[in-house]
């Protein structure tokens, strides 16, 4: 009797140990509201990451050295001589870019739908806090290949610190541990990049996690989904995170996977924005590049710093522009949740926010001309006005009826057949098809229809258009 | 939004102009796959540059395998006497000389194609001419005041800057003065080896790394149908 | 959520597709995770055959030189040592080598290519201790039965000069020899087996 043995043990495990009480809690027995979009799948995409970088990280930490005369050295060894090395620092930079990416991504769905409002005030806190310890950890990342953008990038950025009146000097001697940018600093910013931050985060990670499934998820629809529950207390918009959630995820992870090997594997540097041209010089203290710029995750903030002219009023515009997001719960004053149903006049103001926020990152990669200064600055301005006016204009704003229950969305694959026969139309049949009786209308014998077309984008940009009144 | 849209059209005209700005660099044509090439290459590299530059990262060995050429013969073809095939790309001279004569030490060679890029490689070794203000007498159009003497001179031959007057305003033209032991082609064809030996330097797996692509691309298409299959089955129960 | 009607048999095909290929995608993952621990191409370079200029030793010294980062000996045996050590068999485990490693070359009863040099590797086959260098005779410490050999300091192992193990000590066979060959009289190179020989 194998399988009554193999039972017992799970038995005697279970009964130790409440592995499928916590299975139950979080997993089949956590209800999801059912409407989740493609917005929704940057949460369990950051996990992925996160479990990514740690695993490349550990293997690279077996090859890599802490040490300014052997760093860069040992990174070209991993690039080269190490079996699968290049592999494995490949999805560890491409990843740390990822990483970003869908960070922001999740960070605008929560904006977009109101997900830091009440009750999920401390879910976006600890978001926050898991936003700030990744812009640590890969600030100190960044350090570790010892390339010149490496170098002069940290040895610009702790000298910000310098700029806080008093202990400021003292401060970044101390972050430093040297009078420059040293191996001293190489070495500490190794252990906190292996070690301590990725503590830190594992921790926030979970506490995220467990706040969120404790008030459980918001929705497009920026209602609760717990008001209306069916006599079981089951909410009636709710489904099972497992199995519903899980298979539409790992749809999720195998589009994600496809757009992330094909850059690991074609354009590990991404023209220079995820592994930087400058890099590939070992870091020199005599000699600063021309033209030094962070990588791009990093360039909005960098973009407000030197928008402002004046040294410690930079740094804490940069840091502010950080701050005010930890206050975002409290700056919005406006009830209604998800953007659906706000004001045109606050959809516009997200909108002037979002091409803020990607031109700053542009300009942070630019050499500081004046014209780039002064975009630089208008854009600062809209910055902080999308969030420090937020207290005025989202009081009084001409909402519209909030719906009771969630509204169901037909995703985008299950449009594309129809969108499809609208914008192509019937070839004409060839005299051999009509004789041929395995002739069909398919795919293959339609052609595309210019007026189809212009029927669709038209519809499109009115309703672009209407989605911002 | 009018405004907006005019600003940003603003913004980018003006950095389209900054853009301009930059040195016309020559197109450089690169295939890693021309193992040929990369052989010529190799061979130009030890002869003209292993002097004075290392390219470290790189190991003979890395050679006799991806050109597919046998190990013996990169040794007595490409490596200089009594090298090993497990022996790195190292320079012979001296780090201190090297300050001495230079004013400063020669780079490393293995991955200045990644930082400086192919074209640049290319247009700087073809754009030398004489300027008898420097210490070596050859000046260069793409890196001014360039600290290497031009090692391929013999090759290509002596060229003079010309200043030329055009509607764009005026910029230098280099002219051949005297002729070189390679024609015109032969030299471009030579200068083209080199730089496409050096790109390969830089990533020697690159070729390898994008043959592999297409399987792991094609593998996680088929993870992603089967997932998709999964999950519209399930969500039958939902609709 | 009504579940009637549902295909379950669809479903279980599926899922058992998609964990199929998610268990090969691992599966092809993990090669590169866990091959990225081999030795390196750095490794294998330190690993490269090393030439030894043995003209200048003197008979009955040892030398050290490092091939894969492991200690090699060279002795070269005195016409005494080589008496002596066909006496021994009878106290040996595997006088004749038959368990032991070595290349064929120097499976004989001195296990060398040439009687008075012998080559083999410095490390005990008990748990890889570097065994001392012992050519006297009866010394103090070893008592009255020791021939000179190498002595295994760790866990007390007993080797005679041709690196064979004694009985009742915790090694289990005799001392490894690596591949080496005589590129002339004074030359040899280990870690390089002898050209094959024509019939």
């Amino acid at each position: 009797m194998k399988i009554g043995r193999f039972a017992q043990t799970g038995n005697w495990i279970l009964a130790r140990f409440p592995l499928a009480k916590v299975w139950e809690e979080h997993m089949t027995h956590y209800y999801a509201p059912k409407n989740f979009n493609i917005w929704y799948f940057f949460g369990s995409l950051a996990l992925l990451v996160l479990v990514n970088q740690f695993v490349t990280g550990i293997l690279l930490t077996m090859n890599y050295k802490p040490d300014a005369k052997l760093a860069f050295d040992s990174v070209e060894y991993i690039m080269r001589d190490v079996h699968w090395g290049w592999l494995i620092r490949y999805m560890h930079s491409t990843g740390a870019s990822a990483f970003f990416i869908v960070v922001y991504l999740h960070m605008f769905r929560g904006v977009m739908y109101g997900s830091f409002k009440k009750p999920r005030e401390l879910i976006w806190i600890f978001g926050m806090l898991i936003f700030v310890c990744l812009m640590a950890e890969a600030f100190m990342g960044y350090l570790l290949p010892w390339g010149q953008m490496s170098y002069w990038g940290a040895q610009v950025i702790i000298s910000l610190f310098s700029a806080i009146p008093v202990i400021g000097e003292d401060l970044s001697l101390w972050v430093r541990g040297d009078y420059v940018v040293s191996d001293a600093t190489l070495n500490r910013f190794f252990a906190f990049h292996v070690i301590s931050v990725p503590l830190v985060l594992v921790m926030l990670v979970f506490m995220h996690i467990v706040a969120l499934h404790e008030v459980g998820s918001n929705n497009p629809d920026g209602i609760e989904i717990k008001k209306y529950k069916d006599e079981n207390g089951i909410p009636l918009d709710g489904i099972p995170f497992h199995p519903y959630y899980t298979v539409k995820d790992i749809v999720g992870v195998a589009v994600f996977l496809l757009f992330f090997a094909t850059v690991i594997f074609y354009m590990p540097e991404m023209g220079g924005y995820f592994l930087e041209h400058a890099n590939f010089i070992p870091a020199d203290p005599m000699k600063t590049p021309e033209h030094i710029a962070p990588v791009w995750y990093f360039t909005p903030f960098y973009a407000i710093l030197r928008a402002i002219p004046d040294k410690f009023a930079g740094v804490i515009g940069m840091g502010g522009a950080i701050v005010v997001l930890f206050l975002l719960p409290w700056l919005d004053r406006n009830p209604v949740k998800s953007i659906r149903y706000r004001s045109g006049f606050y959809k516009k103001a997200l909108l002037l926010f979002v091409i803020s926020f990607f031109c700053l990152g542009y300009l942070g990669t630019q050499p500081a001309t004046p014209t780039a200064t002064l975009f630089a600055r208008i854009f600062t301005v809209i910055y902080f006005g999308f969030f420090l006016l937020m207290p005025l204009y989202t009081r009084w704003e001409k909402t519209k009826p909030v719906p009771q229950r969630v509204t169901e969305e037909h995703g985008f694959d299950e449009q594309l057949p129809a969108l499809l026969e609208e914008i192509t139309e019937l070839k004409p049949a060839t005299d051999l098809e009509i004789g041929d009786p395995a002739f069909r209308s398919s795919f293959f014998n339609r052609r595309p229809n210019p007026d189809g077309i212009v029927k669709v984008i038209t519809r499109l940009a009115k309703n672009l258009k209407e989605s911002l009144d | 939004m009018k405004t907006l849209i005019t600003l940003l059209l603003l913004a980018s005209l003006s950095f389209g102009a900054n853009a301009a700005e930059d040195i016309h660099l020559q197109k450089a044509r690169i295939d890693i796959n021309d193992k040929t090439s990369l052989l010529r290459g190799a061979k130009h590299f030890v002869t003209y540059c292993l002097g004075c530059h290392s390219a470290k990262y790189m190991r003979y060995l890395r050679i006799a395998l991806d050109t597919g050429v046998n190990e013996k013969v990169v040794l007595k073809e490409i490596a200089p006497e009594g090298a090993s095939i497990y022996d790195q790309l190292h320079s012979a001279m001296n780090k201190h000389d090297a300050e001495k004569w230079f004013g400063t030490q020669p780079p490393d060679l293995s991955l200045i194609a990644r930082s400086r890029g192919q074209d640049w490689l290319y247009s700087y070794l073809k754009s030398y001419y004489t300027d008898t203000k420097r210490p070596f007498g050859v000046n260069n159009l793409i890196f001014p005041d360039t600290a290497m003497p031009n090692p391929l001179w013999q090759l290509q031959g002596e060229q003079h800057a010309e200043q030329r007057k055009t509607i764009w305003g005026e910029h230098a033209e280099l002219v051949l003065a005297e002729e070189g032991s390679l024609s015109e082609r032969e030299f471009d064809v030579m200068v083209n080896d080199l730089v496409n030996f050096l790109v390969y330097v830089g990533e020697p797996i690159k070729v390898e790394r994008e043959s592999m692509g297409k399987y792991v691309l094609l593998f996680f298409s088929i993870f992603f149908i089967l997932a998709y299959l999964l999950k519209k089955e399930y969500w039958k129960d939902i609709h | 959520m009504i579940n009637e009607g549902v295909d379950k048999s669809k479903r279980q095909f599926l899922t058992s597709a998609l964990t199929v290929v998610g268990a090969v995608g691992t599966g092809y993952l993990a090669v590169p995770f866990l091959s990225q621990m081999q030795p390196s191409v750095k490794a294998m370079a330190a690993g490269a055959p090393v030439t030894v200029d043995i003209s200048k030793m003197e008979t009955g010294q040892l030398l050290r030189v490092e091939w894969r980062g492991k200690p090699v000996w060279i002795l070269n045996r005195t016409p005494e040592v080589l008496e002596t050590l066909k006496s021994l068999d009878s106290q040996l485990r595997d006088p004749k080598s038959e368990e032991s490693s070595q290349p064929e070359a120097s499976k004989n009863p001195g296990r060398s290519i040439k009687p008075e040099v012998f080559v083999a590797v410095g490390l005990c086959t008990h748990l890889g201790c570097s065994p001392t260098f012992r050519p006297e005779i009866a010394p103090h410490d070893l008592g009255e039965n020791w021939k000179g050999g190498f002595f295994c300091p760790c866990h007390g192992s007993w080797f005679d000069l041709a690196g064979r193990v004694y009985q009742g000590v915790p090694a289990p066979t005799n001392l490894e020899i690596p591949p080496y060959r005589y590129i002339n009289d004074t030359q040899i190179i280990v870690g390089e087996a002898p050209e094959e020989k024509g019939a």
